[in-house]
């Protein structure tokens, strides 16, 4: 007979053991105790032979094409749409505010974002949706569009967040004495940080296919991270029933956040199109549009004040943040919280002060992207410990290991890290493979020997070599695992397992599938809840007709959240099947139960982590049930002459609690380490009158792999025992630590603090030689 | 509209469209070969890559009149096919083992870069596959593991 526990090999009841104790795994290798074989990518094969079918691949027999009208004024009043009356309209459909038969609003946490804007409403962004239109085809399409109008009066814009009035949220965290720690001090340092817009730049555009249906419901088949966000948004809007509105998720090619709120506006368009032509409508984004009007990482305006004694003790942090949210709240509100709440970064400090606001501006809203509000804090953050440090003649290793956070230890939020804490393991493990002390006194020499030569030229008679100036960074970061705050409590997420009358074992999830792995992990964990074979598991399709609403897939909170539900439903299956056949081993009786007994499916609902409650009033409790940590270090070239910064080597350290299958794990670190990258180095959006001037893939750049540094993981897992299998999340963990490591690392380089990301080779240059705008020739 | 014949993944086929359509567009949607994908449609992505002649080519950016003749390969052709079955071939499956699709919408255009390097003899030295695939853009990878996988194939072919 087989032991219950054989079938708990991947997955072990995480032991309570601290940091020092933690597994790590070095890229490649297989974690002792675990099988040797990891179950290859689920969809791998579709995907590699181009059988998978993605959004735009699906076909409709006599879909027809649809288009969004969009504002190219960035705040106006909408006096009228005109169709041209010279043109045969009869060929086409146009939908405008008046033709919506439920809420004018794009469901979200407020409601003031509308589906389309109304005759006599305010448009508040540049490429704010007004009118639709779909025709048979895309000729037709095209021609048409140009004869609608829109008859506007200009109204005055505002694009500075600091600025504006409108405040979408606002937060006030507090912990001990602000005055009283600042003015202890033996040091304080001030310092403002700015980060602008990103862009997700997942590889498959937004798109969206509404398929009529007889009964006057409509199904949507897209490209998205959340179905049950469409879901709720169709009904809202097109006044349906939970039943008439079904969404379906096709192969999602990359979401990173951007897939999280914007498909439900894009759903709602095509439905709305869909239901007026009684055709299915295709939506499918070029990536113009997509760029031009899709939501951006939330830029944001940070200022630390920062004291600390001699030795490099924070003793008072002093904190203001100012998001700029864009025309409308979309998940703002969340977005900023997180952001404050990991403001003050991984650091032990008795008086803290967060003081977060987000603003209305004309210009598209901002939203989800991986990291949600931390890496814009955290690199302010980290930016301004490693100013400490410098300014102490400490090295960015001793300043960390002086304050990171150790277990015991109490957050701003009154928070005590109880578990699970690996700041410090995840820095020494970075700092030692990464060689970082040895490097820097390299890099140190290099640049004290450039600065005392009287034979190395400057300017254009320098050599190749002698151009490059190396430098090596660090950072630490902190990322809470799940919904921020009481969220998970309001999502109440269900998930499903069920073993069906054919003795089949299927897993039913809203937790979608776009590349980082819900596919695999899930039968890997629920196969080894019941003590069967990952092949013996199946995955559900993604159809709101099928499946419960297990929550968006966002927050890293899939593998973690989701991912113990289903332990939870599987353990409670196989105690259901084992008792009723005598407490026979689950792989030896399910399909011969499911034969005698028929179905049995188990739902398991969400219930709250152990620790205090947080407080959404007082912004005090448990933020979150727990952290994940990371440490990075990078290494550059600095171009002395061009400003320009090669990233070449980075070393990343996360604990992600438990690490479900290695492969996956590292991808999501080293995807997540090159998007940071990006961010610290080449990722910008310029604006003009509130319009993204390089709104296309020739000017908005991502790094490439000649970009791409060398990039080795290593995984530590520091397991949170309120989750069945110890997890944590990995996805936007790496995000948050990339940027500061490369500025930290610029500085290394060439002495000069880049407080602005991106660090673009005009800001290195004009920090290099301020005043003169470029480099002395 | 004109006739247009050529050869993909090794059959041939014909199309009576205009000579200005995208070849992507004939793949995709005359065809049914939908494995190629469209990113960005101004060719820097990648995502639509095929091989046209044993070239490398963004099939956003190519009239169908320039395949008129020519051998197109696609994503489709990869994979040896017997009744309806396929398997992987050497590429495919080092791309499934190391890890180096993940959402997968960059892995067609991929694999055809991945293939054009091999197929002109390139080796396993991380610079020349890191050359040979930086016109195909991938979001989710950071690259480390499709560098890995074109390694892999290529130090067992040398």
């Amino acid at each position: 007979m087989t032991s219950p526990r054989a079938g708990r090999a991947l997955i072990a009841p995480p032991p309570r053991r601290s940091a020092p104790d933690a597994l790590v795994v070095a890229p490649g290798q297989v974690m002792p105790g675990r099988a040797a074989a990891f179950p290859l990518r689920r969809e791998g094969p579709a995907k590699l032979t181009g059988e998978a079918k993605y959004a735009d691949d699906l076909v409709f027999p006599g879909a027809w094409y649809g288009a969004t009208i969009r504002s190219t004024e960035a705040h106006a009043r909408l006096l009228a749409v005109t169709l041209d009356p010279e043109v045969d309209w009869s060929s086409a459909v146009v939908v405008t505010a008046a033709d919506i038969p439920g809420q004018n609003i794009v469901a979200s946490i407020k409601s003031d974002q509308p589906v389309l804007v109304p005759i006599g409403g305010e448009i508040l962004h540049h490429a704010e949706p007004v009118a639709l239109i779909a025709a048979p085809d895309r000729e037709t399409l095209r021609r048409l569009k140009g004869h609608l109008k829109l008859v506007t009066d200009p109204l005055p814009p505002v694009f500075d967040p600091l600025a504006s009035d409108h405040v979408f949220a606002a937060y006030r965290i507090e912990r001990g004495d602000v005055a009283a720690g600042l003015a202890d001090a033996d040091f304080v340092l001030e310092g403002e940080y700015r980060v602008g817009h990103q862009e997700q730049l997942y590889i498959e555009n937004n798109a969206m296919i509404a398929v009529p249906e007889a009964d006057g419901g409509v199904a949507v088949h897209g490209s998205m991270q959340c179905p049950y966000y469409v879901h709720g948004a169709l009904m809202k809007a097109l006044a349906l029933s939970p039943e008439a509105a079904r969404v379906v998720q096709a192969e999602t090619g990359g979401g990173f956040g951007g897939k999280e709120e914007y498909p439900s506006i894009l759903a709602i368009h095509a439905a709305l199109l869909a239901r007026r032509a009684g055709k299915p409508v295709r939506m499918i984004y070029d990536r113009h549009e997509d760029l031009a009007a899709t939501t951006k990482r939330h830029p944001a305006i940070v200022r630390h004040k920062t004291g600390v004694k001699r030795d490099g003790t924070l003793v008072a942090q002093d904190i203001e943040i100012v998001m700029d949210g864009g025309a409308y709240c979309t998940l703002t509100p969340v977005v900023l919280s997180r952001g404050a709440l990991h403001a003050a970064g991984p650091y032990r400090c008795p008086n803290v002060r967060i003081v977060a606001r987000a603003t209305r501006t004309n210009t598209p809203p901002n939203g989800a992207f991986r990291g949600f509000g931390a890496p814009q804090t955290e690199f302010a953050a980290e930016t301004h410990v490693n100013r400490l440090a410098d300014a102490l003649s400490l090295t960015p290793l001793e300043m960390r290991l002086r304050n990171v956070y150790r277990e015991g230890d109490v957050t701003p939020t009154g928070q005590v890290l109880r578990e699970s804490v690996a700041g410090e393991e995840v820095l020494r493990r970075a700092a030692a493979a990464a060689e970082f002390e040895t490097l820097r006194e390299r890099t140190k020499r290099a640049r004290a020997e450039r600065a005392g030569s009287t034979t190395v030229p400057t300017g254009a008679l320098r050599t190749e070599a002698a151009r490059k100036a190396p430098g090596i960074g660090l950072a630490l970061a902190w990322h809470g695992a799940g919904f921020t705050g009481s969220g998970e409590v309001h999502l109440a997420s269900v998930a499903s397992v069920e073993l069906t009358a054919e003795g089949r074992v299927v897993v039913l999830i809203a937790s979608t599938e776009m590349g980082q792995g819900t596919n695999t992990i899930f039968p890997m964990m629920v196969a080894a809840a019941l003590g069967i074979t990952a092949d013996e598991v199946e995955m559900a399709p993604v159809d709101t007709a099928l499946v419960p609403n297990s929550g968006p897939t966002v927050a890293s909170r899939t593998a973690m959240v989701v991912g113990g539900l289903c332990i939870g439903a599987a353990r409670r299956l196989r105690q259901a099947v084992e008792a009723r056949n005598g407490d026979r081993p689950f792989a030896e009786v399910y399909r011969a139960d499911a034969a005698a007994n028929g179905a049995t499916r188990i739902d398991e609902r969400f219930e709250p982590y152990p620790g205090e409650p947080f407080d959404d009033a007082t912004y005090t409790g448990d933020a979150y049930p727990a952290f994940g940590w990371a440490a990075a270090v990078a290494a550059v070239d600095v171009d002395l002459d061009t400003g320009e910064v090669r990233v070449r080597d980075v070393v990343a350290v996360d604990d992600v609690g438990r690490v479900i299958h290695p492969i996956l794990c590292e991808g999501q670190v080293e995807g997540g380490t090159l998007q940071a990258g990006g961010y610290a180095t080449i990722e910008e959006i310029k604006l003009a009158d509130g319009r993204y001037l390089n709104d296309r893939l020739a000017t908005y750049l991502i790094p490439t792999s000649l970009d791409a540094p060398r990039i080795s993981t290593i995984l530590v897992e520091a397991p949170f025992s309120g989750a069945p299998h110890g997890a944590k999340g990995v996805g936007e963990l790496p995000m948050d630590v990339g940027a500061p490591a490369v500025v930290a690392a610029i500085h290394d380089a060439v002495g000069v603090w880049i407080q602005q990301l991106p660090a673009t080779p005009e800001r290195i240059l004009a920090a290099l030689h301020p005043g003169s705008g470029g480099p002395a020739s | 509209m004109t006739t247009y014949r050529f050869l993909v993944n090794g059959g041939p086929v014909e199309v009576d469209v205009p000579g200005m359509r995208r070849l992507l567009d004939v793949l995709r949607e005359d065809l049914g070969l939908t494995g190629t994908k469209e990113g960005c449609g101004e060719g820097e992505c990648g995502a639509c890559a095929v091989l046209l002649d044993g070239q490398l080519v963004d099939a956003c950016l190519v009239p169908v009149c320039q395949a008129d003749g020519g051998i197109v390969r696609t994503v489709e052709g990869l994979a040896r096919r017997a009744a309806g079955d396929a398997s992987l071939d050497d590429l495919q499956a080092a791309f499934l083992e190391t890890g180096a699709a993940q959402c997968g919408i960059c892995t067609p255009g991929m694999l055809m870069a991945a293939r054009a390097y091999l197929d002109a003899g390139g080796g396993p030295d991380e610079d020349g596959i890191r050359e040979a695939i930086a016109g195909n853009l991938c979001r989710c990878t950071g690259y480390t593991k499709i560098v890995d996988a074109i390694a892999r194939v290529a130090g067992t072919v040398a």
